[in-house]
């Protein structure tokens, strides 16, 4: 919210400046964004009233008029405002004054010399249309207009929290202004006006809950013709109102200055009588911003009369009934309508106008009637006319009984963590308005000032308290607490372990989106049918990624466009699954690489990665989490090369993929280079066994090379497992060392060349020993896959 | 005799010092000291002396062998020095060269800014947890004193899925889950994503939060300050200032936005800072009874105090990052920065 801190000080005065009292406010947690001039400096502009105007000679559009500057002198100005008249009073810029960063200087225009220039509001940035002239009010020729307008203002912007509705207005800065500073409050003295006629429009409520109060008063023979007087404009535009005639400008005034949002109707365009009462279905309503609103529902608050919808309660005026520059008689509305009720309905319509905004946080109950009196007292000023009395429809239960709080001074030190003394609290509350009475030593029952609806229970006014003593008095003390320990299990891997030894690898982690495009993620997770948010911030960004690869896709996608060649990423995170109806967002983690498998090396060319270089980290991955002897089993998978894709599984579970990028997909996304990617579920990986010691053979041991022949399809990990078999426990490791395809072998077969090294726990084994175990292996490998042994020549 | 030894030895002692490698050393040891060589001659032939003589001649040709053998011996290790010397010279390599093979990866600075307000929280004693992305209105908003009707819910941006489904807006939810299923004493932190509908220059839909939470029977906003305060010393490895300004939260009573003393221009007033000297870093506030009264927490028995902290805002302090939207570019060239 925005005000004139003239005018709040026409309310309370302290003795302190701009800044002290931005501060005051900020750390009272009425946060100041912005302290800011009035206006301009306005040098060299005066007051300037038109005495003649005549035709320019050789301009249709010009005129040509003498204009009293008062002390300046009787100048000349040509000028093209339509509106411009003999005795309008407009702003006269001077020789020497700056208006939109150009100097005016007496010039001829059209071969008429000018010695001057006559401004609209927007010209001098005091307000919005260029319609013509800004036409100023009871002012002196050649007074400066920044006198005429008393711009030494300043416009103080604050940000209200939403539990503070009771300070969108100026008698609410204001009361806590007084009470923070210790100031007097001095409101303007607002009388009621008394009705001088007996004109009264019925009101009847249909829906007590939704408005528990309504109050009306119709005041008629008002002068269609008055105009906004300019210190009203002015502060209108300083809380960053527009003028918009003098009937809406003076409901704007009062809900700027007392917090009641207010409506007037064109009591001539009403019929029957006012009812308050809920929408029906079918039923719409052209409001006064020119939109329809169509009620398809019972759920909004509707001011109507015998004709049907007026306006949405709280929140606009409808356009039928609309105040104007024709209007007479005039209906004025002040009510209290349900803070929930308003605040879902003007979100619902997106219409969070001024009115709903504070209606949403609370309008005081005990606004209506002052409200009503400071409006009529205004308009009577202002467009003149009669006004009847005060009709007022209300509920049975309004105004509703404050509730008595208990509060304990023994509560407030411990949420405090302070000693407080009993006469501060009660003399802080007290200046909220907060009533006490003493029910025992340091024990209060309070009573909350209507306007203050957030104060419900003892820790609402423990938070008041702990505001008037400043937050900054609470001292700073480190928490005791028992020393508990609050580590994991050890088989328990910590995730940013996975991260590290990634990182320690050679992989840069990125961050993207968990949000991505639809076509990327029907593309690599053609089976997963994604959450699709209802309201994305745009098309690419619209659904939920059940898969880390389409962001790794995209990263590499970003950094090739670059000039990125090599590229080594992962990313870990959740993703969202919903396969089986049931929504699961497991941590994943995921990893992709394209270009050269090393950096730049000056010895030679290390050559493009391929599946082998990614699947080396990913083994070291799952080596870190006692995972070491996973599977990698021929599967396919949409996303990936059908010959070069493995699903990985480890003690009976499926931890997820590894697989080069379907060269489809590749076109597809546009990617232009080959991309071997994994990704498991991180969750899987988490759990590791605890070492456990195996007993170290003191024999020594003999290791044996095999070389054999085997289909040039025929998985290695199969090979493998037959010498593994057939070699029983003596054989403590086993390593591929070669795998050989070309000449001296037939083009259906290849060569696997095996290192075995055999050992016994309890003795050494004899050379026929062996000689035996390598018999029934290579019998094995002929029974099992028809293996042969490679000719050693 | 004294003088052929004196002789012998002296034309042993050039030649040992002419050897230009180990072989013609070699040679000129066989010639004076093998079992034919000049010197060992003269020992077989002192028989023949006088025997009054050949006490005499022993000593003289011993001491001569002694000093050859020494000579020998000295210009071997030089010969030998200095072939070393040559081989070595020739197997000189280029220790500039890079060394081969791959280099290092690295974490993105999120990363590791989370994991250094977990040590921090840690070594505090907090316990880390953690909770859906995905979450329900309860435990977004309503466990948290924001109901449907709450203004504070239009100022959230929620991102909504079907089935009352939505990405949560704030960490906050996992204090719910957490105080759901532990009874108090507990103190922890709940890092991760969340995501709020807002895109510009200030705000990415998705940022990370360290959301924190003790609760007990006496946990009191001094303690929260005196957290706030050690948690941020440790962070910035500096002194702090912190100023608290009340603010509101439906899920924290008192509430507050925590500003500290800029750490870029120690309060002078810079362009980080807005030339205002402080910094608004993170809100806070002692649980409210409504939140405590939702998970069946006794709000007599117990207080608490949680915060959340921006990441994102945290990480740019910290390195000088000047733009949020770099962190989700995932740019190599800002990522190798950080490890």
């Amino acid at each position: 919210m925005k005000f004139s801190e003239h005018w709040l000080r026409a309310w309370v005065n302290p003795k302190m400046d701009s800044d002290a009292l931005a501060h005051l406010l900020t750390m009272a947690g009425l946060e100041v964004a912005a302290v800011e001039p009035a206006a301009g400096p306005l040098e060299k502009i005066v007051v300037g009233r038109v005495r003649e105007v005549a035709s320019h000679p050789d301009a249709d559009r010009l005129r040509v008029c003498q204009v009293d500057a008062g002390v300046h002198g009787i100048v000349r100005v040509v000028c093209g405002a339509p509106n411009v008249q003999v005795g309008m009073a407009a702003p006269l810029a001077l020789p020497g004054a700056s208006i939109g960063g150009n100097t005016i200087r007496r010039s001829k225009l059209r071969g008429v010399e000018s010695g001057g220039m006559l401004c609209s509001a927007s010209e001098l940035d005091l307000g919005e249309g260029a319609d013509g002239l800004l036409r100023l009010d009871g002012a002196r020729a050649g007074t400066p207009l920044a006198e005429h307008l008393q711009t030494d203002d300043r416009v103080i912007e604050i940000e209200l929290t939403p539990n503070r509705g009771d300070c969108l207005s100026i008698a609410g800065v204001a009361r806590e202004v007084s009470a923070l500073s210790r100031t007097r409050l001095r409101p303007p003295k607002l009388r009621p006006v008394p009705a001088a006629s007996r004109a009264r429009f019925p009101v009847r409520l249909d829906n007590p809950e939704g408005c528990p109060l309504y109050a009306g008063r119709v005041i008629k023979g008002i002068n269609p013709r008055a105009r906004t007087p300019d210190w009203m404009r002015e502060r209108l535009r300083r809380g960053g109102q527009r003028s918009l005639g003098p009937l809406v400008d003076v409901t704007n005034y009062v809900m700027l200055e007392l917090g009641q949002p207010m409506h007037a109707f064109d009591l001539d365009k009403l019929k029957g009588g006012i009812r308050v009462r809920n929408s029906c279905a079918g039923e719409s309503l052209e409001l006064l911003d020119g939109s329809q609103a169509r009620l398809d529902d019972d759920r909004t608050l509707l001011i109507a009369d015998d004709n049907g919808p007026l306006a949405l309660a709280g929140i606009m005026g409808g356009a039928a009934s609309a105040v104007g520059d024709r209007t007479r008689n005039l209906f004025l509305e002040s009510a209290c309508f349900d803070p929930v009720r308003i605040g879902l309905r003007a979100r619902a319509l997106g219409l969070v106008t001024e009115s709903a905004y504070r209606f949403e946080r609370g309008v005081s109950p005990d606004l209506q009637r002052l409200a009503m009196e400071r409006a009529t007292a205004l308009l009577l000023e202002i467009v003149g006319g009669t006004a009847g009395p005060v009709i007022e429809a209300r509920a049975k239960s309004f105004p509703p009984q404050p509730r008595a709080i208990r509060l304990r001074l023994a509560q407030a030190e411990r949420l405090l963590g302070m000693p407080l003394k009993a006469k501060d609290v009660v003399a802080g509350l007290g200046r909220l308005g907060v009533r006490l009475k003493e029910t025992g030593a340091g024990s209060w029952q309070a009573l909350a000032p209507a306007h203050r609806p957030d104060l419900e229970q003892e820790w609402d006014l423990i938070e008041e308290i702990a505001r008037l003593e400043g937050l900054d008095r609470i001292p700073e003390r480190v928490p005791r607490g028992d020393l508990q320990a609050t580590t994991v299990p050890e088989t328990r891997l910590a995730e940013r372990r996975v991260r590290q030894l990634l990182a320690d690898r050679d992989f840069r982690e990125v961050v993207t989106y968990s949000f991505i495009d639809p076509q990327r993620a029907a593309a690599i997770c053609p089976d997963e049918k994604p959450l699709v948010l209802d309201n994305p911030i745009s098309q690419e960004l619209s659904v939920m990624r059940a898969s880390l690869w389409p962001g790794l896709l995209g990263c590499i996608e970003y950094n090739r466009n670059r000039q990125q060649r090599r590229l080594r990423l992962f990313e870990s995170g959740r993703v969202f699954l919903r396969a089986g109806g049931e929504l699961r967002q497991p941590r994943h983690v995921a990893a992709a690489i394209c270009g050269e498998r090393l950096a730049a090396q000056w010895d030679g060319e290390a050559g493009d990665a391929d599946f082998y270089d990614l699947k080396g980290d990913l083994q070291a991955l799952l080596d870190l989490a006692g995972a070491g002897e996973a599977e990698f089993l021929p599967e396919p998978h949409p996303a990936l090369h059908p010959g070069k894709c493995a699903r990985v599984r480890a003690g009976g579970r499926d931890l997820g993929w590894l697989g080069c990028l379907h060269p489809a997909l590749q076109k597809t996304l546009d990617l232009g280079v080959d991309i071997v990617l994994f990704e498991l579920d991180l969750e899987l990986l988490l759990e590791r066994p605890l070492p456990a010691y195996a007993a170290i053979s003191r024999f020594p041991a003999n290791r044996r090379d095999l070389a054999v022949v085997v289909d040039a399809n025929q998985a290695a990990a199969g090979v493998a497992a037959v010498i593994r078999k057939h070699a029983g426990e003596a054989l403590t490791k086993l390593e591929l060392f070669d795998v050989y395809r070309g000449k001296g072998i037939d083009s259906t077969k290849k060569s696997l060349a095996f290192g075995l090294t055999l050992q016994a726990l309890s003795r050494t084994l004899t050379d026929r020993d062996v000689d035996e175990i390598l018999a029934r292996v290579i019998q094995g490998l002929r029974n099992d896959l028809g293996a042969e042994l490679r000719n050693s020549n | 005799m004294q003088q052929l030894i004196e002789k012998l030895k002296t034309a042993a002692l050039a030649e040992i010092a002419a050897a230009g490698d180990e072989r013609g050393l070699d040679e000129v040891r066989v010639r004076y000291l093998g079992k034919k060589g000049e010197l060992t001659a003269q020992l077989k032939g002192i028989g023949q002396l006088p025997p009054a003589e050949r006490p005499h001649a022993g000593q003289w040709i011993n001491q001569a062998k002694a000093v050859l053998q020494e000579a020998l011996d000295a210009r071997r290790i030089a010969l030998q020095g200095a072939t070393l010397d040559q081989a070595l010279a020739e197997e000189r390599i280029d220790v500039t060269l890079p060394g081969r093979g791959r280099g290092r990866g690295g974490r993105h600075p999120v990363t590791r800014t989370l994991e250094r307000l977990e040590d921090i929280f840690s070594s505090m004693g907090f316990e880390v947890a953690e909770g859906p992305e995905i979450e329900d209105e309860f435990h977004n908003f309503e466990a948290l004193n924001i109901p449907a009707s709450h203004p504070a819910r239009a100022m959230h941006d929620t991102f909504y899925l079907p089935g009352q489904l939505l990405l949560r807006t704030h960490t906050s939810p996992v204090q719910v889950r957490y105080m759901q299923a532990h009874q108090p004493p507990f103190r922890i932190i709940a890092p991760g994503r969340v995501y709020r509908c807002d895109s510009d220059a200030t705000h990415t839909p998705m940022f990370h939060q360290v959301e924190g939470l003790m609760v007990g029977p006496a946990v009191s906003f001094a303690d929260l300050k005196g957290t706030l305060l050690e948690f941020l010393e440790h962070y910035f490895d500096r002194r702090i200032r912190l100023r608290l300004r009340p603010s509101y939260f439906p899920f924290t009573e008192p509430s507050a936005e925590v500003d500290i003393g800029c750490v870029m221009c120690d309060g002078a007033g810079c362009r980080v800072c807005k030339r205002t000297g402080w910094l608004e870093i993170l809100g806070c506030g002692m649980v409210h009874p409504e939140v405590f009264r939702h998970v069946g927490i006794d709000a007599e028995e117990n207080t608490g105090f949680a915060f959340g902290i921006g990441v994102e805002r945290l990480a740019m302090l910290r390195y000088g990052v000047d733009d949020l939207r770099l962190y989700f570019e995932n740019d190599l060239a800002f990522l190798e920065q950080f490890d």
